[in-house]
């Protein structure tokens, strides 16, 4: 299953601003790209072209993973507002 | 209450079994306090494994049993050692009610109910954004609409707690201190349920997974038996992640595919996805505890027992002697540092960081180790038990010096002594 249909299964109240926002230029620095891959989301895509994350930060499950993973240490992380983000039912 | 300059005695961020465990002790105290959740509701932002246990519980709520929405009560632990595609599994069964099966969107929800009864206000939707201080004192909360000030500041804000960060009192987690997991709730028939695990309605199973897909690195996977719903998911250190460019969900969707465990759910439906990191630091990586103003509990303080699969009891006792603190320093009017330091005095000893304390050196030792014990010995039960049911018509000694020759030659012997001078080491220090 991948994980789009994963996501599906969620309720997600997103906001219309990103509650994750990263250093963009230590993001054309960065080597391991760390976030692409551990995100259980997959919140962050690379764009290669434009040498920047592309954040879908509305699938964030708000796990804080990327914040931690993150190479350079410049992942601005903060919670959503209080009624915005994912909400879990049957975890 | 909140009074009319907007204080009152404590403010409790984070509405999970620590910071209900706290509230609720402070409020049947009479002491009035206010319990401050980001999500919709409390448990809507909640994940865990799948247990809560009975006796800490019944020290909060002596009537959850009755009261509570359980799932099921846990009458098996299967420990269950995969290999790449066999698997040798122990399973210990007893009827009783050590520990339940729960939906966190269910019950820490109603928790939080039972604290409002109790006459704790719940504020939900609210994200706090800030500590706010006096000096080297906590005084209050900043949200995002406005300031709340009080006596003593709990912070039970979870795992990433960045109020903790804030006081100082924690530096911030490196990827080798947690774990990253992944979970699906997979709807399945309870009459499917009941015969696939071997149990009546009301009674669960809990299955501790080694090996399969995560064979040499950290970490391991769980099952957790639901009424109408099996719980599977999997915790990775961050660090082996990264190391290793793994996507969390992919390996769960292995281990969804392993022999030994897609049988159990096979046919279901996905009915939640769900991710959240546990803190697997261990006894050397919690953080102060209590500073002036200000006091921290569960996963905020890195209180996890990791080898015994235990948090939410850590979480509502951190919670609960807090709230004990708490009641103290209000009746004595001393909010100082030395004052709440009662409060780490009280968890020392308590079974909380003596359990901790047991076992400080098991992750540094499974860090240098993990090859060892999560890969080369994981597989080689299983190589025993596949050589001890063989039928091959070849006599059983030489089975047995077969089997025993391989420990030698693909293992160098240096490295079967190191192993066993860490299974020394980690025995004397749990037990001495």
């Amino acid at each position: 299953m991948n994980i789009d249909k994963k996501l599906y299964t969620l309720k997600y109240s997103p906001d219309t601003q990103s509650h994750l926002n990263p250093d963009k230029e230590q993001c054309k620095l960065c080597q391991s790209k760390n976030c692409t891959f551990i995100c259980p989301a997959k919140v962050y895509e690379w764009n290669e072209e434009k040498q920047e994350l592309i954040i879908n930060y509305e699938n964030c499950l708000e796990c804080g993973a990327c914040r931690i993973a993150c190479e350079r240490k410049s992942l601005g992380w903060q919670y959503p507002k209080g009624t915005k983000g994912v909400t879990f039912k049957q975890s | 209450m909140l009074k009319k300059d907007n204080k009152t005695d404590v403010i409790v961020v984070g509405a999970g079994p620590a910071g209900i465990a706290c509230a609720i002790t402070l409020a049947r105290a009479g002491k009035d306090v206010v319990l401050i959740e980001r999500g919709t509701f409390a448990g809507s932002k909640n994940v865990f494994g799948g247990a809560i246990y009975t006796q800490p519980t019944k020290e909060l709520f002596p009537n959850f049993e009755t009261e509570a929405p359980l799932e099921r009560r846990s009458i098996a632990h299967n420990y269950m050692i995969l290999g790449e595609d066999d698997s040798t599994t122990i399973s210990y069964r007893k009827q009783g009610n050590g520990s339940y099966s729960v939906i966190r969107a269910k019950f820490d929800r109603w928790m939080a109910d039972e604290a409002k009864k109790a006459g704790v206000t719940v504020v939900e939707q609210t994200v706090v954004r800030e500590l706010l201080k006096n000096g080297t004192s906590v005084v209050g909360v900043r949200t995002e609409l406005e300031e709340y000030y009080a006596d003593i500041v709990v912070l039970a804000d979870g795992v990433n707690s960045l109020l903790a960060k804030q006081t100082g009192l924690r530096k911030d987690i490196e990827a080798k201190d947690v774990a990253l997991s992944v979970k699906e709730v997979i709807k399945l028939d309870k009459e499917v349920i009941n015969n696939r695990f071997n149990v009546k309605d009301d009674e669960g199973v809990i299955g501790q997974i080694f090996g399969g897909p995560m064979l040499g690195i950290l970490g391991l996977g769980f099952i957790y038996t639901n009424k109408d719903s099996v719980t599977i998911g999997l915790g990775v250190t961050l660090e082996d992640l990264v190391k290793n460019n793994y996507r969390p969900f992919e390996l769960l969707e292995q281990l969804k595919k392993h022999p030994s465990i897609a049988p159990l759910i096979d046919g279901g439906t996905l009915k939640e996805y769900s991710a959240h990191l546990i803190p697997e630091g261990g006894y050397k990586r919690i953080p102060k505890l209590c500073d002036n103003g200000v006091m921290i509990a569960g996963d905020a303080g890195m209180l996890v027992n990791n080898l015994h699969w235990e948090g939410t009891n850590l979480a509502m006792i951190s919670g609960k002697l807090a709230g004990e603190t708490a009641i103290e320093a209000i009746n004595n009017n001393n909010f100082s540092k030395k004052f709440l330091s009662q409060y780490e005095k009280s968890l020392r000893n308590s079974f909380v960081i003596k359990d901790m304390k047991t076992y400080k050196d098991l992750m540094d030792i499974m860090h240098q180790r993990q090859n060892a014990f999560l890969n080369y010995y994981l597989k080689k039960i299983n190589s025993f038990f596949e050589m001890f049911t063989t039928v091959n018509s070849v006599p059983k000694r030489e089975n047995y010096w077969t089997f025993i020759k391989t420990i030698f030659t693909d293992r160098k012997i240096s490295e079967l002594f190191k192993d066993l001078w860490a299974i020394i080491k980690l025995l004397w220090s749990i037990l001495v």
